[in-house]
């Protein structure tokens, strides 16, 4: 697959304190990909480079192959998590003055800002102030302005916060909607649970330096560690612990379940086979819950933090 | 450009269309005059009362020196005593009551003379008062010694020293008056303009930052850009304002001075009294001002006033960056004030005395008082190659000061919640 932004090897020093250090991230054309990292990891300076905002001090930015221009911010739609917009200016007369700095006729952004005024039943607000809006409204607008200019990439730093589920829902379509017509978004966030259903590519910051970096489902794969939670129902559960425990590494298990039954985890060696371990447990128990444990992003965020410590 | 061309129009509205700004539009003008009326209808009132003030002469040597104005009536109580003088005055609220004890001589009384009255009198009374003791004292000793004092008023003449320059043009003292007044209406007006909209520059770039636009305009133009369209776009707007003003102002002094029927031109203070003037004079007076060099003086004005003004706003957009809330202002306010302040305290003190002294000289090329101090020099007459250097290095420094103030603008503006000191600004010049 084509790459729409490589960013190779980036410096960024503010005085003594390095904000980011050799960080390099490839993003696929079309995908969703999700910057991660926790507060302070340098998620925002690395976005800002690409927005052109900040420099590096080493390193270089490519966009569809071609070196950053700064003639490209018209290709990129950036939400920003510091958002706001002017109080005392209309909300149509704003959303135009900054479609335009995006370089759209006035007449295009007219136009275009119809279609997302309807599509996202806001067309009453058009001479409403700002300061008449509550945040979630005021969010919209924003999420309208960042998408208006059809940008082939799109930014979105902590797209979520702030919204209320019914808003967060409608914005996440809209997302994914601009996806399936070619956009690449790059989502920035703290909160990892959000990239679980969204993100087909992630990277991970952290104090600066990237962690990992790759496909989803690949850096799932690659770190779970063959685990499986088991409910087992037998009429002697304590000696069926007792004979687990000798033969497995068996750990503590909790999922939910209709059945009162035994619920453990059982981590198997690298070149064990499930099967085997359901050939088992088939010929001591009745077996009501099989599932491969998958790590979870944060999981995974938090073993490669702590291991890289 | 484009992007530059739209900043500066959405700035410009936002001035314009801000409701503070259109109040203060157009009562400004109606304020000032209002109030110059007012002044003028009071002093016109105190001037038309009459004091009345009781005399009480024991040498007898006076009375026929008080002669009775407009402003005082002067009664004779020289013929009752002292306390019943003191107490007719008090019933009756005259205005005060002078009193000369009698003498041997002249010498005695230069410290014995008294005035009674239930107020402290006026300065400007009190100097009369005495005036009129010392100079009839004064004719009595000279005649005492056997002078003629007719012979000395005869030989009285009044000098009118007439100024010309080395080509032979004639100039009248007015001239002066008139550069005076036109170098410091200038310097004034740049000062005032620098001060309102300065500010108005900042609280704008304060403004982004607080409602959180600032990171999603610099995501689709420069910094830079952004910062110069503001001070542009708010310069312009003060233009409108000024412009307003000045028309504004303009008609509603016509009506007032129509309509109280007060001539408010003499009212005010410091006033040139045009009716003492013969034609001759006036004539030259007319001559004098188109004797100014009028184009060359509106270019130097607005090289001046653009120059100081671009210099002095970009200063306050990156204390506007630098900070999170106007009240975090006040520690970076003084280097901006100081030199102001310094200019028009140069420029009405040292200018006026002496515009081609060093102290003028000097401030009229330090950059940060230059836009005001040559300003007040120039209609004096300055050497060109003067001008020369001192528009240089403004421009020289509004280069440097605008390329410092975007970087810190730059950094400035992306920072929330950062306390910025002088120290943190100068590592913001480094990143």
């Amino acid at each position: 697959m084509e790459n729409l932004l490589v960013a190779e090897n980036i410096y960024k020093r503010f005085g003594s304190y390095t904000a980011l250090n050799n960080v390099s991230i490839t993003i696929p054309k079309g995908s969703v990909f999700g910057l991660l990292g926790p507060n302070g990891a340098g998620k925002t300076t690395f976005i800002r480079i690409i927005n052109q905002i900040t420099m590096p001090d080493e390193g270089k930015v490519y966009l569809d192959g071609k070196p950053l221009h700064p003639e490209d911010i018209r290709h990129i739609g950036y939400l920003p998590e510091e958002r706001g917009l002017y109080k005392s200016m209309k909300v149509g007369e704003q959303a135009l003055y900054l479609a335009r700095l995006k370089g759209l006729s006035k007449a295009e952004a007219k136009e275009r800002l119809q279609y997302w005024f309807e599509k996202l039943e806001i067309t009453g607000w058009w001479d409403k102030k700002i300061q008449e809006l509550s945040k979630g409204m005021a969010q919209k607008v924003q999420f309208v302005i960042t998408v208006l200019h059809n940008p082939k990439l799109l930014i979105f730093d902590e797209p979520f916060s702030g919204f209320d589920p019914v808003n967060a829902n409608i914005i996440k379509r809209e997302i994914l909607e601009l996806k399936e017509k070619g956009a690449t978004i790059l989502f920035s966030t703290h909160r990892m649970e959000s990239v679980e259903e969204l993100c087909d590519y992630m990277a991970l910051i952290n104090k600066s330096n990237k962690l990992l970096d790759g496909k989803v489902s690949e850096i799932k794969k690659e770190y779970k560690s063959n685990t499986f939670e088991v409910g087992l129902e037998s009429e002697n559960e304590a000696a069926l612990l007792a004979e687990l425990q000798e033969k497995f590494k068996v750990g503590k298990a909790q999922f939910k379940s209709i059945n009162d039954d035994l619920k453990v985890s059982i981590q198997l060696q690298p070149h064990e086979n499930p099967n085997d371990l359901i050939q088992y447990l088939l010929s001591k128990a009745r077996i009501n819950h099989f599932v491969e444990v998958i790590p979870s992003v944060n999981d995974i965020f938090i073993k490669t933090v702590t291991h890289n410590a | 450009m484009r992007s530059l061309k739209l900043i500066i129009q959405r700035e410009y509205l936002a001035r314009v269309r801000n409701k503070t700004f259109i109040v203060m539009t157009f009562l400004s003008p109606v304020i000032l005059v209002g109030m110059f009326a007012l002044i003028a209808y009071l002093s016109m009132l105190n001037s038309s009362e009459q004091h009345i003030i009781g005399l009480h002469d024991e040498t007898g040597l006076f009375l026929k020196e008080f002669q009775d104005d407009e402003n005082l009536q002067y009664l004779n109580f020289s013929d009752k005593s002292l306390d019943e003088a003191k107490k007719i005055v008090r019933e009756n609220e005259y205005y005060g009551l002078i009193h000369i004890p009698s003498a041997d001589n002249n010498y005695d009384l230069t410290g014995e003379v008294e005035f009674f009255g239930e107020e402290s009198p006026g300065l400007g009374t009190v100097q009369n008062i005495e005036k009129i003791i010392s100079n009839k004292l004064q004719r009595n000793e000279l005649i005492q010694r056997g002078i003629d004092v007719d012979q000395i008023d005869s030989a009285k003449t009044s000098v009118d020293v007439e100024i010309q320059n080395f080509s032979g043009e004639t100039t009248s003292k007015m001239a002066n008056y008139l550069r005076m007044f036109f170098g410091g209406a200038a310097g004034y007006l740049l000062m005032m303009f620098i001060i309102i909209y300065g500010n108005m520059v900042m609280r704008s770039v304060i403004e982004e930052k607080t409602n959180r636009i600032i990171e999603i305009i610099v995501s689709s133009v420069k910094p830079i850009q952004l910062m110069l369209g503001k001070v542009i776009g708010t310069s312009l707007a003060g233009i409108t304002q000024f412009t307003v003003w000045v028309i504004l102002g303009g008609i509603l002094y016509t009506i007032a001075g129509f309509y109280f029927g007060v001539d408010l031109i003499n009212a005010q203070p410091g006033q040139i009294e045009v009716e003492q003037l013969n034609v001759p004079e006036v004539n030259q007076l007319v001559a004098d001002v188109l004797n100014l060099p009028i184009l060359s003086l509106i270019i130097y004005f607005l090289i001046y006033f653009l120059g100081g003004y671009f210099l002095y706003s970009a200063i306050y957009a990156s204390i506007g960056a630098a900070v999170d809330s106007e009240t975090d202002t006040q520690q970076f306010m003084l280097p901006v004030i100081i030199p102001l302040m310094l200019g028009i305290y140069i420029g009405f003190f040292a200018v006026i005395e002496n515009p081609h002294g060093t102290v003028s000289t000097i401030f009229s090329m330090i950059p940060l008082t230059s836009p005001i101090v040559m300003l007040m020099r120039i209609p004096f007459g300055v050497p060109w190659w003067e001008i020369s250097l001192s528009i240089l290095i403004l421009l020289c420094t509004n280069t440097a000061v605008v390329w410092l103030a975007a970087k810190i603008y730059r950094v400035g503006i992306l920072m929330y919640g950062k306390k910025a000191s002088y120290k943190e600004i100068y590592k913001w010049l480094k990143y």
